[in-house]
């Protein structure tokens, strides 16, 4: 990434950064949030609009129940306080994408207040506080370029416009870019645990504006705020901040003034660029939406939402640590998503031994991914193929080498576990008087062990599982070997 | 309360509009009759009445999360003055270059 400068580590140092971030969240809901069109992505261009969402005069809004529930469901997951009466405001701005000329958005009366987000900050933890999370609608989509056309217009499509968003607000309580890429990445897991937004950065569903200033370390005063625009990934809001910050240092150390602007992020220069828009503060001129009455969500549907709140990350790590006695990592990894966390309880909950799949998990799954560069959803072994092969292993139906083999297989043609035991199942040797004749042999063959072992140096007996095991290429029945031999080893 | 003609300049930006000086003056003398007006308010004393947002006392209603079929796309852009195309048919509305001010 190209950084800004230059400017040494000690001067930096004498500097904090003071970050602040808002982030839009689409609600997954099937209807727009003030009228019935659909929100489905990628439909034809302006099929999905109708006069509410287009602006036509005389349209009302009528609020969407579910894009509230889902709003405070996230609002709820994010330690926030619901308030029982919230409103909603005009935000006036002219923009061809915002037909009706201003969005409906929510200002002193946000739907939640006073939230915090945990974050791990360098060795320790910290909470980030959340501002506010408020209901608004989107706007529709700007085509800059593309058409024939494209030199002196704008074409638009308005099918995005009234799809519900939640815009949580940090506190300005983030001090580095490491932080900031923390704060978003468990923002985005809680939301996702609660499934009210896919958190699609690709698809736009889940999108951040950072604001940043930087002032001398322990200056009470913040600095001028720099708002950082057009970032679509976590690491590039993470390089977009760090450049941004240095900027702004070298800035101040050359004794210029930081100017209070809007910027673009290049990802490709890995710079930022500032919008060169008039130099005024914007001036919105919120106003309460007359089209809409206040929005009460009274005690007894806080208590409803509050019951579709599912078991949060955090909390799911904390028990599957206490629960399966898997490492932190391994914990975070296998909750990287609800669904991969449900499937995995319900593979260990399905097999005879569920610590067992916890572990094969941890020692053989896990490695085999990070050889491959594999995220746990593309593993071909499912978690109901590591629950199968516990229970084989538990059984004693196959050895670890064994066990060990067919997981190598599994990734090598990319197919199940199931399907690879199915096919490449050992030929196993479960024929006890087989096994017996190979004990035998090899009692016959090593006669000064078996004395040892009928001295009483029974630590001999491995020895003999072994030779038995290497007489049968691995194919003896384990257990079956176990019992014979303690049999005939006996005398 | 009055206004000073650079917050009509103010407005005027806001609201997208060029005024020429003399409508400039008009506007400021028309707004400040209008301020003067709504100053009768003011009289009436209000020190323990609680600020009111909307006049129904009323909560807003509420819709389930249902579609409904939206506008056929040529309905939706009968009233634009211009449409852009996609797969040779009418699909975008279309507006002048969008230049941010």
């Amino acid at each position: 990434m190209a950084t800004a400068t230059r400017i040494p580590p000690e001067v930096l140092a004498r500097y904090e950064p003071v970050i602040g971030l808002e982030v839009h969240v689409q609600l997954l809901t099937a209807s727009k949030i003030f009228c019935g069109c659909s929100t489905s992505f990628g439909a034809p261009p302006n099929s999905n609009v109708c006069p509410v969402c287009l602006g036509l005069p005389g349209a009302l809004p009528v609020l969407n129940r579910k894009a509230v529930e889902f709003a405070a469901l996230a609002a709820l997951a994010l330690g926030c306080q619901v308030r029982e009466t919230s409103s909603f405001a005009r935000k006036n701005y002219f923009y061809p994408d915002l037909p009706k000329g201003y969005q409906i958005s929510q200002y002193d009366q946000p739907l939640a207040e006073h939230g915090a987000i945990e974050i791990t900050s360098g060795e320790g933890r910290k909470k980030v506080g959340i501002t506010r999370l408020h209901l608004e609608e989107d706007a529709g989509k700007s085509l800059h370029d593309g058409f024939a056309e494209s030199a002196t217009s704008t074409c638009l499509d308005l099918n995005r416009a009234g799809t519900p968003l939640a815009e949580i607000v940090s506190e300005p309580e983030i001090s580095s870019p490491d932080e900031a890429f923390e704060y978003l990445t468990r923002l985005k897991e809680i939301i996702l645990f609660t499934g009210v937004s896919d958190c699609n950065m690709e698809e736009g569903s889940l999108r951040c504006d950072a604001n940043v200033s930087v002032r001398r370390k322990g200056a009470k005063e913040f600095g001028a705020k720099v708002e950082v625009k057009n970032v679509n990934s976590f690491r590039f809001i993470r390089e977009a901040l760090a450049y941004e910050i240095e900027r702004q240092v070298e800035a101040l150390e050359s004794g210029e003034k930081v100017v209070q602007e809007t910027r673009l992020y290049h990802a490709a220069e890995g710079k930022t660029f500032s919008m060169r828009s008039k130099e005024q503060a914007h001036d919105y001129r919120y106003f309460p939406d007359p089209d809409l009455q206040p929005l009460v969500v009274d005690a007894a549907w806080q208590a409803e939402i509050r019951k579709q709140l599912p078991e949060l990350p955090e909390a799911l790590r904390a028990r599957l640590v206490a629960q399966y006695g898997i490492t932190e990592y391994d914990a975070g990894v296998l909750s990287a998503s609800r669904s991969l966390a449900q499937q995995f309880e319900a593979a260990a909950r399905s097999a005879k031994n569920p610590k067992r799949v916890a572990n094969l998990v941890q020692s053989e799954l896990m490695g085999r991914l990070k050889a491959r560069d594999l995220s746990i959803e593309q593993s071909p072994i499912t978690m109901r193929g590591v629950a199968m092969s516990a229970d084989l292993a538990e059984a004693g139906t196959i050895s670890s080498k064994m066990l060990k083999d067919l997981y190598d297989h599994a990734f090598a043609t990319g197919e199940d576990f199931a399907a690879v035991y199915e096919r490449e199942k050992p030929q196993q040797l479960s024929d006890a008087s087989a096994i017996e004749k190979v004990i035998e042999d090899v009692m016959a063959a090593n006669p000064q062990q078996v004395e040892q072992y009928r001295a009483g140096k029974t630590t001999v007996k491995a020895f003999f599982v072994g030779q038995v095991m290497k007489a049968t290429k691995g194919q003896a029945n384990p257990a079956m070997v176990n019992e014979l031999l303690d049999k005939k080893l006996a005398g | 309360m009055k206004v000073k003609e650079k917050d009509v300049q103010h407005v005027a930006a806001l609201a997208n509009l060029e005024l020429t000086a003399e409508e400039s003056m008009r506007m400021l003398q028309d707004l400040n009759a209008v301020l003067d007006h709504i100053d009768m308010l003011n009289e009436v004393d209000t020190a323990n009445v609680a600020p009111m947002a909307f006049v129904a006392a009323d909560i807003t209603a509420l819709r389930s999360d249902e579609t409904r079929a939206s506008l056929p796309r040529d309905e939706a852009l009968s009233n634009a003055p211009e449409a852009g195309m996609a797969d040779g048919r009418r699909a975008f509305f279309k507006v002048p270059k969008v230049i941010e001010r």
